[in-house]
């Protein structure tokens, strides 16, 4: 599978109260929380991001609360992938369950500027950054994980492979 | 090679007689948690799976708090949601609102006597990592592994390596548990633990209370931590004796210890001497710094509380240091005990006489201001200090406001003297 996307960038520790804060956990509507997603550290973001969109980021993303409104309202959003240093565990898992593709690649993370083009294979694990000319290699997921993110998350996964 | 106590319990509940760091297991749960922010989705995704009954509805906590007593329709939607499914299904742990058993999710789950030792816990909410001041094993999750656990009773984990913290020497006046997860937080960094154990051990733990112990386990995340573990000792013994008679009396509980030649990562030794009264300046929780190195800044507003700060022993000692003083007259200060027991125990030990006469706000058990929620959200320009767990930009209100997080001491200190302070200025 195949993404290509312009980047949205963003340093270190980047919590889940700035991806989605709890004022607006009160509804897990995908619609309402994409509204707001990123917005105490990005007031822009819900207006300028388009579908197939790139989120990179630095160490420790996602950090903080369990909310899985968090990654749900960032693949609401309309983002594609999100490439990290490292992310936080809970996040981590919830991206997974969720179906939002994530890699972690720090060399992508660090060179990876403000509206770079980024193309990325899940299979390969090979991120490129078309603007800079630039390849990065990060480690794929297996292919029941990327199984997992190609369906849409854990729930759409198993009414796949149970036939509900 | 040896295991950890974290990685023996995590062999125990998969089955299998050893674990090492890096193998992927699937383990059996003893309880699983929701709240009212992460349940409803979880329910939402229960029934698309085509679940129809809890593994288990004696092991199943569901426990509104975050945003109870509802601070708006939308909330109250959530809570009606996650109501209606405990009736149905008939869930064990499922409180009401004022009732005596009610309260935080992370201070009554072992101050009810729900988890004990040894217990292998999941809850979504990332402060489930709480009860390893028990020794149990606990680790916060989002929705989707909520929904498959409360379905299922199993679910898949990742068996981490661990940091030994060794402590010795015992903590100087007025310092707490509190103190001291901030300052290893401050030490290692908010990622210093990531997808790893904290596993505490040394002649320093005599002096950290089971309130302490139950504090720094729920902070662990804060350093990125998977869980974080006490081994059990006399303190555990005599807090389970008390929570939980009946299950103690037949010895339905499990001590696990470390081996001697178990692995670990990296080793951090602390002498609590050495431990100052600790905060965590704005944004970020590692941001740490000597209270008494702070004293310049104002506050508006401070709360005592939340999962973190809100057990009998954090309502007592603030009631204690607060007995006969008044706060500033341009802060509010919002305490709120962690249960309904904790409120009827502090009413009639007069704490809340104390508290209303020194002009405190007195709430009901709710996460409320630790979140932004309700109960103290704070305006733009505003500062709070706050014994909860979290002061990321926003966390408590306006983009513009400012959390620093710190123990009941320097908390009860702060609110007294209009300004970040210390308990022997007053």
């Amino acid at each position: 599978m195949i993404v290509t996307g312009k980047a949205f960038k963003y340093g270190d520790n980047v919590d889940t109260d700035v991806i989605i804060p709890a004022r607006y956990l009160n509804s897990s509507d995908p619609e309402h929380l994409r509204q707001h997603c990123m917005e105490d550290i990005d007031k822009e973001f819900a207006a300028t991001v388009s579908e197939g969109d790139i989120l990179v980021a630095g160490k420790n993303f996602g950090c903080g609360s369990s909310r899985e409104h968090a990654p749900v309202a960032i693949k609401a959003s309309g983002i594609s992938l999100v490439i990290a240093e490292s992310f936080a565990r809970i996040f981590f898992r919830n991206c997974i369950n969720v179906g939002l593709a994530i890699l972690e690649c720090p060399e992508a993370a660090a060179s990876i500027q403000k509206d770079d083009v980024i193309k990325a294979d899940f299979d390969t694990g090979i991120i490129e950054n078309v603007t800079r000319n630039e390849k990065y290699q990060s480690r794929p997921f297996p292919d029941f994980i990327n199984g997992i993110i190609k369906c849409g998350g854990l729930v759409e996964y198993t009414k796949d492979r149970t036939g509900i | 090679m040896g295991m950890t106590i974290t990685q023996k319990i995590l062999a125990d509940h998969a089955g299998v007689p050893e674990v090492k760091a890096g193998d992927l297991i699937e383990a059996k749960l003893d309880y699983v948690l929701g709240n009212d922010v992460t349940t409803p989705p979880a329910i939402k995704i229960f029934k698309e799976m085509g679940f129809d009954k809890v593994f288990d509805k004696e092991r199943v906590c569901l426990i509104q708090d975050h945003f109870t007593p509802n601070k708006d329709i939308k909330s109250a939607e959530l809570c009606k949601t996650m109501r209606c499914f405990a009736r149905e299904q008939e869930v064990r742990h499922f409180y009401e609102l004022g009732r005596h058993e009610m309260g935080i999710e992370h201070v009554i789950l072992p101050d009810n006597g729900i988890v004990l030792p040894g217990d292998m816990v999941i809850g979504a909410d990332s402060h489930t990592c709480t009860y390893g001041a028990l020794g149990a094993f606990s680790t916060g999750v989002g929705s989707t592994d909520l929904a498959c656990a409360m379905a299922r009773g199993v679910t898949w984990f990742r068996v981490p390596e661990a940091i030994k913290v060794v402590l010795k020497g015992t903590f100087n006046k007025f310092v707490t548990g509190k103190d001291l997860i901030l300052h290893i937080i401050g030490m290692i960094g908010v990622d210093g633990a990531l997808y790893k154990s904290l596993e505490f051990e040394g002649e320093g733990l005599k002096s950290i209370s089971m309130a302490g112990r139950l504090t720094i386990c729920n902070m662990a995340i804060e350093c990125g931590a998977k869980n974080a573990i006490f081994p059990f000792d006399e303190y555990t013994l005599r807090y389970i004796a008390k929570t939980n008679p009946a299950r103690f009396s037949k010895s339905q509980y499990k001590i696990y210890t470390a081996d001697e030649d178990a692995e670990y990562a990296q080793t951090i030794e602390i002498d609590l001497s050495d431990v100052p009264l600790t905060v965590a300046l704005p944004s970020i929780p590692s941001n740490t710094c000597r209270a008494e190195d702070c004293k310049d800044l104002k506050i508006d507003q401070v709360v005592i509380g939340s999962c973190t700060n809100g057990r009998l022993e954090d309502i007592g000692a603030a009631a204690e240091i607060l007995k006969g003083l008044k706060v500033h007259e341009n802060v509010r200060c919002i305490i709120i005990p962690g249960s309904q027991k904790i409120y009827r125990y502090a009413l009639e030990a007069g704490w809340l006489r104390i508290f209303d006469d020194a002009g405190c706000v007195i709430s009901t058990p709710t996460c409320g201001p630790c979140l932004g929620g309700h109960m103290g959200v704070l305006a733009k320009g505003e500062r709070c200090v706050s014994t909860t767990n979290r002061n990321f930009v926003g966390r408590m209100g306006d983009t513009g406001s400012e959390v620093i997080l710190s123990g009941v001491p320097v908390a009860v200190a702060s609110a007294v003297l209009g300004r970040v302070g210390t308990p022997d200025e007053l």
